[in-house]
């Protein structure tokens, strides 16, 4: 079976700065990973392929430096690895972003065998809108299996994949046909480390980098600014709070003191809470 | 790459010029609408907190609310039609059909694009709840439009476009974003991130019904079968009116039980920070913040966190936000309410001893007499 994974280089999130003055976020020397959601999606098809056999090709759509996300999934056992950049993606909001990157999967699908399954992550760290697999399962006309948490069988003769999908208050069993595109939920399997061979083989791999007229898109209307609805109009920070909090002390007190007095305080801001409390804790 | 994660983020003017003019066709889209999510015979509270958001929006605007009611026939759609009207709609569309009993991504959105064709609202919003968020990514991708997800705060600009609020890189930034010339205008908003709006005894007004135009034949995916939640061991953190979380301040797992001691003290939810759900420590649904879940408790405690903008962007609607933390520099006590310096670890148990004192019946009881 042949499987795509998308997957999305991020800046590792903990370590962003904001410019304190323009607004902007600061990259210079901020780390950058594999979105990490998208790595129990990557895992989910390496496994996959393992037990029914094919290929798996990792696809990114970002800039140049993004080829360094696309070598660590071939150090995880990545097959293949395809890295989609254009100036003219600048600026892509969902719509067409996923319009880009499901013209991507097509030229890979006429190149190296139409996919089985087309993996994402439930969404990135950085945009966190959870809209692109979706988006791209629509344009692609593939079957939609969102924060899919198993998938207990595949049968390739038939064309049929049953899935766990979770959803609000339990799992959904699913059967559903292939081709299909799958956003893995996160903690739904251990990613692997990669092994020395496959170490070998990402340094040995070529990564292909194609542009826009590359994978195929002939219409850049629909790419990038130009073909995102969506505008950003203004950037901004956060207000910080007028007052800080109400700071308790603690130093060389009894703990029971302490927390009689900090109970007080909290009593005193929120009087209802005490009987809320009460009747809570099911006395 | 969503829209709030460009290269670059860019002023006002130039392409957002551009974009101004509204193409003729869109002009007669009229309206706001609340896609009303009902699943196995509840209506998602988040569809409440939008019809008060899109009430908002409407009376801004002088136009009507619709709720939009898509569900099997019968009495639980019925009931779902009547809380749209008692949570402030003027109208509600309404689809029944037996195959819309359990969501499934076919036929909602086709219910839900046909429905944008053949009324045409200006505003679309849904939540961004699991089935919302399956939803809107391909009502959006349908329609050609533009979708903003996960929004914080919800506006109508003076020319009459959605100014839809969202925190990108993690809660680093907020960005204001606008569908400039195609309609509708879809949003989402999470759970908890608007107010409840308050419930009015109103009678059923003007329901608009449609017909699905799919058959279950037509319809790929089957379900097989739906596993619920156990009471017992799910969270409901998101709705929780007292709420104890920990966070990396705790050192080390088993920690996290004087975390959970406190909360059965005082009949609370318990949680935990992003890294403690990296850690293994806790599963997912536990994880407050931006990337998990949007708190709105009457008191919130937060025990070893330090308050990175992840967590505070999912916390700060809290009524009353209690911070324990050794180190004064903290950034949650920039948005707690109470602060105390000290070691959470050992002060957990105290306060858990605490509370248990003065919650007693007993004490009650010596308190009132």
């Amino acid at each position: 079976m042949h499987i795509v994974v998308c997957i999305k280089q991020v800046p590792d999130s903990a370590q962003i700065r904001v410019h304190p003055v323009t607004n902007t976020i600061m990259r210079q020397g901020v780390p950058t990973i594999i979105n990490p959601y998208d790595l129990f999606a990557l895992e989910e098809a390496l496994r996959l392929r393992d037990t029914y056999g094919g290929e798996v090709t990792v696809l990114t759509m970002g800039p140049p430096m993004a080829e360094d996300a696309l070598r660590k999934a071939l150090g995880y056992g990545a097959d293949r690895a395809v890295l989609l950049t254009d100036r003219y993606f600048a600026g892509s909001d969902t719509l067409a972003t996923s319009y880009a990157l499901s013209q991507a999967i097509a030229k890979v699908g006429e190149t190296f065998g139409t996919p089985d399954i087309v993996f994402t992550g439930k969404q990135t760290i950085d945009g966190d809108t959870a809209q692109v697999g979706p988006g791209i399962a629509k344009r692609l006309d593939l079957m939609q299996l969102t924060y899919v948490a198993k998938i207990p069988s595949i049968d390739l003769a038939a064309g049929e994949i049953k899935v766990e999908r979770r959803c609000e208050g339990g799992t959904q069993m699913l059967q559903s046909r292939l081709p299909c595109l799958i956003t893995m939920l996160e903690g739904t399997n251990e990613v692997r480390r990669g092994s020395l061979e496959d170490a070998l083989y990402a340094a040995r791999s070529q990564v292909l980098r194609w542009s826009a007229a590359d994978a195929g898109i002939d219409d850049l209307t629909r790419c990038g600014l130009r073909g995102s609805p969506t505008v950003v109009k203004r950037v901004f920070a956060p207000t910080a709070r007028a007052e800080k909090a109400a700071l308790i002390d603690a130093a060389e007190r009894n703990l029971r003191d302490l927390a009689d007095e900090l109970i007080a305080a909290i009593l005193t801001r929120g009087p209802a809470l005490e009987q809320e409390l009460a009747f809570n804790s099911g006395e | 790459m969503s829209s709030a994660n460009r290269e670059a983020p860019r002023p006002a003017s130039g392409r957002a010029g551009t974009k101004k003019e509204l193409p003729d066709h869109f002009k007669e889209y009229r309206h706001v609408w609340v896609f009303i999510e009902l699943e196995r015979g509840q209506v998602h509270p988040v569809s409440f907190e939008l019809l008060g958001e899109g009430r908002k929006l409407a009376d801004k605007l002088g136009v009507e609310l619709a709720g939009i009611v898509l569900g099997p026939p019968g009495e639980t759609t019925q009931s779902a039609v009547a809380e749209a009207f008692a949570y402030g709609a003027d109208l509600v569309y309404n689809v029944e059909a037996p195959l819309l009993a359990d969501y499934r991504n076919e036929p909602f959105t086709k219910a839900m694009t046909d429905l944008v064709n053949a009324h045409k609202p200006e505003i679309l919003l849904l939540g961004a709840t699991t089935l919302g968020r399956d939803l809107a990514g391909s009502v959006a991708t349908t329609l050609k439009t533009g979708l903003t997800a996960d929004c914080t705060e919800l506006d109508v600009d003076t020319d009459g476009s959605l100014a839809a609020t969202r925190p990108t890189f993690g809660g680093s930034l907020l960005c204001t974003i606008y569908t400039l010339n195609y309609r509708p205008q879809m949003a989402t908003v999470r759970p908890r991130v608007m107010a409840m709006p308050r419930r009015m005894d109103k009678p059923v007004g003007r329901v608009i019904r449609h017909q699905l135009s799919v058959a279950e034949d037509d319809i790929v995916t089957k379900i097989l079968g739906f596993l619920p939640d156990s009471q017992s061991g799910k969270a409901n953190l998101a709705y929780a009116d007292v709420v104890v979380a920990g966070g990396l301040g705790l050192g080390a797992a088993e920690n996290l039980q004087l975390v959970k001691d406190l909360a059965r003290a005082i009949g609370a939810e318990h949680g935990c920070s992003r890294p403690l759900v990296q850690k293994g420590w806790l599963s997912a649904d536990r994880q407050i913040g931006q990337t998990g879940k949007t708190i709105r408790p009457k008191l919130y405690i937060a025990a070893g966190i330090s308050g990175a903008i992840q967590h505070r962007v999912g916390v700060e609607g809290a009524d009353l936000i209690v911070a324990i933390n050794t180190d004064p520099n903290a950034p949650i006590f920039d948005f707690a309410h109470l602060g105390i310096i000290t070691d959470a670890i050992r002060f957990l148990p105290a306060l858990t001893e605490a509370f248990t004192r003065r919650l007693s019946p007993h004490s009650r009881d010596k308190l009132a007499s």
